[in-house]
This record gives structure tokens, C-alpha cells and sequence, in this order.
């Protein structure tokens, strides 16, 4: 399952695909959308103005649930928590905070006229 | 752009610009400021260090240049003349004219010089500016004697200038005693023998009829026929506002004078605000300059739009920082509250005078007076202000406790919302953090960074001690705060969130945090503004953690269990059956509890609304397994059925746990109520229990089974069922008031000073004095409560968050359960 999430840059986008409206989100909080079979997370970070997206899945004992968890930020670094057992991971690199191996795979989002969209490679 | 001017450029004026402009910048409104002195605004407070080294730039509030660097414009040696109200201009006394739209008169005040003939004799001053103290130096080098009239706060600290210029000082008071306002007899006798022993002549009794001399002073003529030979004379009796620009310009006056305002400071003109000495609210003038500065800030929070900030009049508490006397008055000091005890202690040898006034019921602290020793000055204020419990025994407020170094109370026992240095307006929280976000404390840096001693200084000592505390925790343990986000303990918050009205997290952490939040911080916040509003738990979804966010328990592999509330564990046939149709429907493990209730486990997060709607409609609530929150009141059958019961346990357990559910706490809560002490109800594992005797019940608190077993602790033997829930209601309370975050009863019991004596003491004897606040709190949860899923199944903005896919309707196709028994169970994770 881990293997089919994989970072996509921003410079690798070559086509953005509309999932939601930027109103279906909760203020600070995330979604879970269903895109080509890939389970993906998007988070509105309304505090800093700012939106993430990430895998959906917890790599720790790949649970699909990482849309659920808290998100809030490291010193700067912004990051989500897992529901589970809190493991934390950066939204903006998908690097584990908590010091463990495993990482997630992030995505770019982006919105427009109020739409979300995530980009694919 | 709006545009602000501010007549007066003195202590006031200039903390009001420093206010305004940390709130708004020069794009929202353009500050001038006109002031009739020379030097921008200077610390008058401090005005007797001029006479040490004579340099203006020393007390300046801040240099010229902060005016510019904050976009002010300041135009000082300019008195304002005129207001025109119909044009909104005013007018200077070189005949300049300046528009406005907001105007804020800041003009402070002038010494009172009664009228007694003579007072225009060459030699007498007043004592208020820096030209006035230049004149006096002048003056001082030519003669020997100097007399002060007015034994006041100012009039001593003028009488001790004139003795550092190395004049034969006098001070005249009218009065029978110095300082009458502030100090008794007795005290007044003990400060008079210690100014006299400096080497000033003290008068009392004296009426002044004449100042005599040729053109020059000479002496002063009293009334009772005696005279005074003197050289000059500094007039010390009083203050008067500035209020001239009011008459012409058709503004109120207070009945002693000053411009008369309101309490959001607004002059009868509401575009025109007077704040410091210059104002006159309920016909007071504060003669101090912490109020002025409260005042600044309540016209800042207006005009940058917080309308609910109001003065609230002031505290007249004074420390006169006489070099070598120490002298303290504070609260009702002279004890005029009807049934007030007073009590003193006095060492002539030492020259120590200490007075406190204690309430008719010995609850409170009212006031008190300090002579030779104020260094307790900063704590028994914030006894008084904040009318905080006093210890056992008073008069270990001014003794110290016998045998022991500290006395009553001591900095520990103050919140940190404290307001310790009231001249800046900085908490003993602040100073607290201060020293923390140091890496290498030091105290000056503290006072320089918070502000904290920088006034009139009365406050030092305490923030030394506070330092002294706070430095020496750090050596031991980490101070409790909730995480990087927020460098406050629970209760700290707890506090704030109630006085200021916090209801989002976003607010709290505006105002009292920095960044961004995490995920420590945000359940126990959630988790606070539950305990405190009882608002909903979803309006606020995302800073709950994921059992509060989902209204379930999550468990592997992202299925939810649902534990409908079944009270005292009695439950009908119907419901059982409903529930057993409930489970059949979405195929869920059932199973009971360690809690007398049923749990459905293995429900997807798509059905959670659907299952709850058949549950509800069934007659269920939410058990609230998923919050930090009562869990359940187990019972056992008791004296219905039971041949030993004693009592009907069953439905006490009912009413309680009916009385409580929903009650969100800093861990969970549960509880239980045996109907005789063969106990089967194990009451003495609960966080709270009953145990039904022969008269009553015998109240347990604090046990728990859990990690760590402990049994509960008797907090009162046979009450009746009424004081037990008056019990029940304070200790809750102030559980859920001053517990850390995830610290279950026992636990919090085992921190708390004093253990379970001083719970008792407190929850049944009231002896903080807050019982009926705490069931009063209590009532308002409770009045609150609302089952968080019958409201949340008819919010269908709520409902469509109840999606695995946010874009789609399918269930989560990762979710896996195999068959186990006749039941199945989630997938094993790897
Ligand atoms: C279902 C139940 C076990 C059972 O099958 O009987 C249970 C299940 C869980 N318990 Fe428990 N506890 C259950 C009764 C108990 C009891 C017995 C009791 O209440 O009389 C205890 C010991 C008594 C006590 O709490 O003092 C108990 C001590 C704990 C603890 C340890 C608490 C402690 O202070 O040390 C935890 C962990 C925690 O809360 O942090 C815990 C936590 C949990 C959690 C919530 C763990 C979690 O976060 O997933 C379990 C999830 C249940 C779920 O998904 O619904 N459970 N748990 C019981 C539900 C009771 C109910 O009706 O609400
Ligand atoms: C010696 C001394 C010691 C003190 N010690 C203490 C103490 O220990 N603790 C304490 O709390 N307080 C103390 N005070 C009182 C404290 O200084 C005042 O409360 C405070 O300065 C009031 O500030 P203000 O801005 O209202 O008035 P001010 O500081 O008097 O400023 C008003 C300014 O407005 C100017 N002004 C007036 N009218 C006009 C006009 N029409 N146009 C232009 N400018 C005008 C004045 O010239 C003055 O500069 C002391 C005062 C003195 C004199
Ligand atoms: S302990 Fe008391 S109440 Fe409980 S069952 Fe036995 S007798 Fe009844
Ligand atoms: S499954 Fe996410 S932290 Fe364990």
C-alpha cells in the first residue's frame, strides 16, 4: 500500500484535478478525498492561510486516517498529527517530526475561484 | 485615516501614544501632540533623582526620536488655549491651528497653593516639574533653611530633597498627624520619629495664617500665635487639575475640579477623552499615575475598537519610597469597615509598625498600614485585591509564621493573573515568562523587557521574590505550562479563559499564546472551553482530539465504538433490545463494559449518524466514552432488592450520574454508590463514591483503578443526600478548576498542598470562601448540558463531516474485520 504514495512537486504537476470546494473544509482541520484510487488528505490551515495535502495513510501501522488528526505547527514547521498515537509528520516535507524512519508522501494543492484542486505528476 | 490629538505631553500623554501606536500604525491614524513644557514627556514619579545628578535625559519617558520612529508628531513648549468644538480645532497660544477628530486632553495637573497671604513672596515654590526643581536648586545655594508646607506623601518627599540640599528642613502639616489619609495615629507617630530621626523637624497642628518677609520670605505665622523662620518654602498640599480649556469650550467639570468623564473616558463631548490627572470620573482625580495609565489604555482599546474595556475607578494603595523609611498604605487602611479587626504589632526599638484590618468573619484582608518594614507591601495588597484567602492565623500575615521563615501566604500562593507592578500593568505571569524565555536570567533584563519595577518601584521586592521563586523552580522541575504554544499551566488558563470570556481557541491563542497550536494544546484547550461554557463540543471540531472530533472512541483500523449512556447501570428490557437491533443492523461487536453499560464496537465512521439517530430515537444519550468527561456512576441494586442494602443506592447513582453526564473535566471522571459497605459497587475506586450508612452516605474522593490503583479518600462520613451532592459540586468544581491537564483525581490529590486535610477544608468547611461560586459554576454546566449527539444527528452541516471520503460517498475500502466467535473483530495491524 505504502509504495503507491509517492511526493509530487510542484514543478512535476502536470495536470490539477478539482476534488472540493474551498467551503466543504473545516476551518484548521483536514479531509480525506478519494483521487484515481489514491486515498489523499487535504488540510486548510486557515490560521496561517495555507494548504497542504498529503497521503491519508499512517505509516506507522498504516492506518487510512492522517485526514482526522490534528494539525498545528513545530516552531514554524507545519504538521499533522496521527489520531492513533500521535506520530507527527511536517506538511510541507512529510518528514516524521518524532525522529522515526517512516515518512508520508505530500502533494501540491492548489485553489482556484474557490475551488481545490491537487496536482498530479 | 482619523486623526488623533493630544493636548499634554506628560506621563500619561506619552504611555498613551506608546499604547496606541502597538496597536495601530500610522495608516490608521495620524498622532500630534502638543505639550505646554519644553522637554518631551519625563518621569515625574521619579523627579527627586533630578536633584542627584540634575539630567533631563534621565527621566525622559523615551527621546525625542521615538516619537519619530513612531510616526508621532510631538511639539512641545506650545500651550493650547482654545478648543472649538463646532470646527473640531484647537488652538495654541502663538495662535496655531490644528484640526482633530479625536481629541485627548492629557493635561495633567498644577500644585494646589492654598490661599494664604503671602504666597508670592520671593522663596516659596511648588514642587511638580523640572523648572520647579532647577528653581529650588537655584534658590537652595543662597540659604540654609528650607520648610516644607504639607506632610503628605509629596510634601515628605520634598521635605527629603530639601535635606539632601543640605537645608534645615521643616515640614508643616495641618493635620494632627502625617500622611492623615493614609496612616493611623499610631503609624503616623512611628514614620514622625523616623523622619525626625533623619533630621527634619516635624510640626503638626499647624494652621498657617501668613507667609511674612519684605518681598522675600522669612517665616511663617501659624494661628495659635507661634511662628517659623525660614529661608524658602515648597508648597506641598495637594493638586489641582488642569482643567482651564474646559469653560470656554463648554465641557463638563468634576465637583474638585478636572474634566469630568465617563467610564469609557469620554468628556461630555464624546469625540473629546481626558485621561490621567486631567480627568474627573465619580468626582475622583487620581493623584496617581498607575490609574492614568489604566485610563490610556481604556481610550486605546476604543479607538482601535474594543468597546468593552472600561475604567473602573482605582486602587489608592500607596508605597512612599522615602530613602530609609519604609512606609505602605493600602486598601481600607484605616479600618472604617463596619466590624473590621484590626491588628498591629509594634517594635519601637526597631522602628517597625505593621497594621493589618481584617474582615468581621477573619475571611479577607481589607487593609493595612506598614511603617519601617513594607517589604510584604506587593503580597498583602494582592491579599486585598484580589480578596484571597488568608491563612489560619492573620496575624501571621504581618508576624511571619513563628518557626518558619516565610510569612502567611507568601508569592507562591498568588495566581498568576496577579497584577504585581500596577503602574505598567504587568502580572506576576509576565514576569514569570519573562524569566523563562531568558537564557541566561537576569533580573534587570526581567524589569527592562516587562516593564515590571520600572514605575514607582513599590513592586521590586516582589519581583525579586518572584525572580528568586521562579529561578529556583527552573533548578527543580519544569514549570507546568501546556506546551510551546501557550506558557501557561492549565489553571492559568482555566483563569483567563473565564475573566476574559475566551470561547475559541483562535481567541486564546491570539491573546494569550504564539504560533500556530499543536496537538497538545488543542484538546486541552477544547477540553477547558468545554469545562468552562459547555458549548457545543463540534462547533469547534478541529482542535478536538479525534474521539471528541467524531463524538466516538476510534479504534484499529479506523472503526468507531458507540457507549450509550445507561445511568446507574439500570437498563429496561425495550432498550436492551434496541440496542441488540442497533448492533444486528450494522453488524457490530457487542460487549459489556467494566462500566455497567454496553459498548458497540466496529462502527465505519459513514454510520455513526445513522446508528445514533435509531439509538436516540430509542430513547438513548451519548455515554460520552470518547471525551475526558463523567463516564459513568456504576451502583450496585441496594436496599430495592438487596436483603443489606441500606439505602436505594441504585437511584441515587441515577441521579447522579444524570446530575453530572456531559461534564467535561481535565481527565475522566467516574463514580459510584454502594448501598452498604460490603461495597459491591467498589465506590472506593471511583473518583467519587458513596457508601450508604446507617444515617447517610460517607463520601469518597479521589480514588482510582486504572495504571495506578488507589483507594478514595473519606471527605465527609454521614451526610444526607443533599450536602452530598453540594459536596460533590464544589470538589468537582475545583478539580476541574485547578487540575493539570490529564491528571486524573488521585493524582491531583496526591499534588495538592495539604492533601486531603485542605480538600476537606476547603470543599467542607469553605475555607477559601468559594463554595457558593463553585456550586453556582456547577449549576451553570449542568444548565448547560445537551446531548452532544442529538444535536449533532440535526446539524447536517455536521452530519456530512461524518465521511470517510469527503468527495465520495463509499466507505473507507482499507478497513478490513474478520469473523471471531459469533461476532468479528478489526484485522490485525502489522
Ligand atoms: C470498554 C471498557 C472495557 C470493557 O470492555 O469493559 C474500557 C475500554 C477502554 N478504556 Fe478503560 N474501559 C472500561 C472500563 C475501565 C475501568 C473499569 C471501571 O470504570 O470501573 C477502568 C479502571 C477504573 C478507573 O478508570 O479508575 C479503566 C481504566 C482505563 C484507563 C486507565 C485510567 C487511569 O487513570 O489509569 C484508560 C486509559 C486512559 O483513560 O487514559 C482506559 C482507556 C480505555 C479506552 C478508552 C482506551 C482508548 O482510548 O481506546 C478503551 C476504549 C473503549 C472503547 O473503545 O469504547 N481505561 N477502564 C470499559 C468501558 C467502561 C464504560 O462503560 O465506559
Ligand atoms: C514629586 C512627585 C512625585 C510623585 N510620586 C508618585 C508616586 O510615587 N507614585 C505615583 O503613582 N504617582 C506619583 N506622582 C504623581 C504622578 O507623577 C502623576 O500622577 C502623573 O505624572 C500624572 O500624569 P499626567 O500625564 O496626567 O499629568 P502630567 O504628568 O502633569 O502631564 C501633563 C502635561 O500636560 C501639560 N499641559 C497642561 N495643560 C496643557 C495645555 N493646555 N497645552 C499643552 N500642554 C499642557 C503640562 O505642562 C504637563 O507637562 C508624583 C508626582 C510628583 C510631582
Ligand atoms: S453490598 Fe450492599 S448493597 Fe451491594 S449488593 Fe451487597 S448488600 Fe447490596
Ligand atoms: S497509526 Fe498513526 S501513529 Fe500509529
Amino acid at each position: 500500500m505504502l509504495v503507491q504514495y509517492k511526493t509530487i512537486k510542484p514543478e512535476e504537476v502536470s495536470a490539477w484535478k478539482m476534488v472540493l470546494n474551498e467551503t466543504d473544509f473545516p476551518e484548521n482541520g483536514g479531509l480525506c478525498v478519494s483521487v484515481d484510487g489514491l486515498q489523499i488528505a487535504i488540510f486548510k490551515f486557515s490560521r496561517r492561510d495555507e494548504w497542504y495535502a498529503t497521503q491519508n495513510l499512517c505509516p506507522h501501522k498504516k492506518q487510512m486516517i492522517l485526514s482526522r488528526g490534528l494539525i498545528g505547527a513545530h516552531g514554524e514547521e507545519p504538521k499533522v498529527a496521527c489520531p492513533f498515537h500521535k506520530k507527527t509528520f511536517s506538511l510541507k516535507t512529510g518528514k516524521n517530526l518524532n525522529g522515526d524512519e517512516c515518512e508520508i508522501a505530500t502533494y501540491p494543492v492548489k485553489i482556484k475561484d474557490g475551488k481545490v484542486y491537487v496536482g498530479y505528476a | 485615516m482619523k486623526k488623533v490629538l493630544v493636548i499634554g505631553n506628560g506621563m500619561v500623554s506619552y504611555k498613551f501614544c506608546e499604547k496606541l501606536r502597538s496597536r495601530a500604525d500610522g495608516n490608521q491614524f495620524e498622532v500630534k501632540v502638543f505639550g505646554e513644557e519644553t522637554i518631551p514627556a519625563y518621569d515625574r514619579v521619579h523627579l527627586s533623582e533630578y536633584f542627584s545628578d540634575q539630567s533631563d535625559e534621565k527621566l525622559l519617558m523615551a527621546p525625542r526620536a521615538w516619537y519619530e520612529d513612531n510616526d508621532i508628531e510631538l511639539v512641545t513648549g506650545k500651550l493650547v488655549t482654545q478648543i472649538d468644538r463646532e470646527n473640531k480645532m484647537i488652538k495654541t497660544h502663538t495662535g496655531e491651528k490644528e484640526s482633530y477628530d479625536y481629541l485627548i486632553l492629557a493635561t495633567g495637573s498644577r500644585a494646589m497653593v492654598p490661599p494664604i497671604e503671602g504666597v508670592n513672596k520671593k522663596g516659596v515654590f511648588v514642587y511638580r516639574t523640572i523648572e520647579d526643581l532647577t528653581q529650588i536648586i537655584d534658590f537652595s545655594r543662597k540659604v540654609k533653611r528650607g520648610a516644607v508646607l504639607g506632610g503628605g506623601l509629596l510634601g515628605l518627599e520634598a521635605a527629603k530633597a530639601l535635606m539632601d540640599l543640605k537645608l534645615e528642613t521643616q515640614v508643616v502639616e495641618f493635620a494632627p498627624r502625617l500622611m492623615p489619609r493614609q496612616l493611623d495615629e499610631q503609624g503616623s507617630a512611628m514614620l514622625k520619629s523616623k523622619i525626625e530621626a533623619l533630621g527634619i523637624e516635624i510640626l503638626l497642628n499647624k494652621n498657617t495664617k501668613e507667609i511674612i518677609g519684605n518681598g522675600k520670605l522669612n517665616g511663617l505665622e501659624f494661628t495659635d500665635g507661634t511662628r517659623l523662620d525660614t529661608d524658602m518654602l515648597v508648597i506641598s498640599c495637594g493638586i489641582v487639575s488642569r482643567d482651564e480649556l474646559a469653560g470656554k469650550a463648554g465641557l463638563e467639570t468634576g465637583p474638585r475640579g478636572g474634566f469630568k468623564v465617563n467610564e469609557h473616558m469620554q468628556t461630555n463631548d464624546p469625540d473629546i477623552y481626558a485621561i490621567g490627572e486631567a480627568a474627573s470620573f465619580n468626582g475622583m482625580v487620581y493623584g496617581l499615575v498607575a490609574p492614568g495609565y489604566d485610563m490610556a489604555e481604556v481610550v486605546v482599546k476604543r479607538l482601535t475598537g474594543d468597546k468593552e474595556h472600561l475604567f473602573k475607578g482605582a486602587d489608592m494603595s500607596t508605597k512612599l519610597k522615602l530613602i530609609g523609611v519604609d512606609v505602605g498604605s493600602f486598601g481600607d487602611a484605616l479600618g472604617e469597615t463596619p466590624g473590621c479587626v484590626p491588628i498591629s504589632f509594634e517594635d519601637k526599638n526597631a522602628g517597625i509598625y505593621k497594621r493589618v484590618n481584617i474582615s468581621a468573619d477573619r475571611k479577607k484582608l481589607l487593609g493595612g498600614i506598614l511603617i519601617g518594614d513594607a517589604d510584604d507591601y506587593g503580597m498583602l495588597l494582592q491579599f486585598t485585591k484580589n480578596g484571597m484567602a488568608l491563612p489560619p492565623n492573620p496575624e501571621d500575615l504581618i508576624l511571619g509564621k513563628r518557626g518558619s521563615a516565610v510569612a502567611g501566604g507568601g508569592m507562591d500562593d498568588l495566581p498568576d493573573s496577579t497584577q504585581i507592578c500596577s503602574c505598567e500593568d504587568v502580572s506576576k505571569g509576565e514576569i514569570i515568562q519573562a524569566i523563562k524565555e531568558q537564557e541566561k536570567p537576569d533580573l534587570q533584563q526581567v524589569r527592562k523587557c516587562t516593564g515590571a519595577g520600572t514605575g514607582c518601584g513599590a513592586c521590586s521586592p516582589m519581583v525579586g521574590d518572584i525572580y528568586a521563586a521562579t529561578l529556583q523552580s527552573m533548578g527543580k522541575v519544569v514549570r507546568k505550562t501546556l506546551c510551546a504554544h501557550f506558557d501557561y499551566t492549565r489553571q492559568e488558563l482555566y483563569s483567563l479563559i473565564k475573566v476574559k470570556n475566551v470561547r475559541t481557541f483562535d481567541d486564546l491563542l491570539d491573546e494569550y499564546g504564539t504560533g500556530d497550536g499543536c496537538e497538545t494544546c488543542k484538546p486541552a484547550v477544547a477540553s477547558l472551553l468545554a469545562s468552562i461554557w459547555n458549548d457545543k463540543i463540534l462547533k469547534q471540531d478541529t482542535i478536538q482530539d479525534t474521539n471528541d472530533r467524531f463524538l466516538a472512541n476510534i479504534q484499529k483500523g479506523g472503526s468507531y465504538s458507540v457507549v450509550p449512556r445507561v445511568p446507574g447501570g439500570e437498563i429496561t428490557p425495550d432498550k436492551l433490545i434496541a440496542i441488540g437491533a442497533v448492533a444486528k443492523r450494522y453488524g457490530l461487536y457487542t460487549k459489556i463494559t467494566g462500566g455497567q453499560r454496553i459498548d458497540l464496537f466496529g462502527a465505519r465512521l459513514n454510520d455513526l449518524p445513522r446508528i445514533w439517530r435509531e439509538l436516540i430515537d430509542a430513547g438513548f444519550e451519548s455515554g460520552h466514552a470518547y471525551g475526558k468527561a463523567l463516564r459513568t456512576v456504576k451502583s450496585c441494586v441496594g436496599s430495592t432488592w438487596c436483603r443489606f442494602g441500606l439505602h436505594d443506592s441504585v437511584s441515587f447513582a441515577i441521579e447522579i450520574e444524570n446530575r453530572y453526564k456531559g461534564l467535561r473535566s481535565p481527565h475522566k471522571l467516574k463514580g459510584a454508590v454502594s448501598g452498604c459497605r460490603r461495597e459491591c459497587a467498589e465506590a472506593q475506586s471511583k473518583d467519587f463514591g458513596l457508601i450508604a450508612t446507617e444515617i447517610g452516605y460517607n463520601l469518597y474522593v479521589c480514588g482510582n483503578g486504572g495504571t495506578n490503583p488507589q483507594h478514595a479518600k473519606l471527605l465527609a462520613g454521614d451526610i444526607d443526600e443533599k450536602t452530598a451532592i453540594k459536596y460533590l459540586d464544589r470538589f468537582l468544581m475545583f478539580y476541574i478548576r485547578t487540575a493539570e491537564p490529564l491528571n486524573r483525581t488521585s493524582v491531583w490529590l496526591n499534588k495538592l498542598e495539604g492533601g486531603i486535610e485542605y480538600l476537606k477544608d476547603v470543599v467542607v468547611n469553605d475555607c477559601l470562601g468559594i463554595g457558593e461560586e463553585l456550586e453556582k459554576d456547577m449549576q451553570a454546566l449542568i444548565a448547560a448540558y445537551h446531548c452532544e449527539w442529538k444535536e449533532a444527528i440535526n446539524d447536517e452541516k455536521m452530519m456530512s463531516r461524518f465521511r470517510h471520503f469527503a468527495n465520495v460517498d463509499d466507505y473507507d475500502p482499507t478497513q478490513q474485520f474478520v469473523p471471531m466467535r459469533e461476532m468479528k473483530k478489526p484485522a490485525d495491524w502489522e
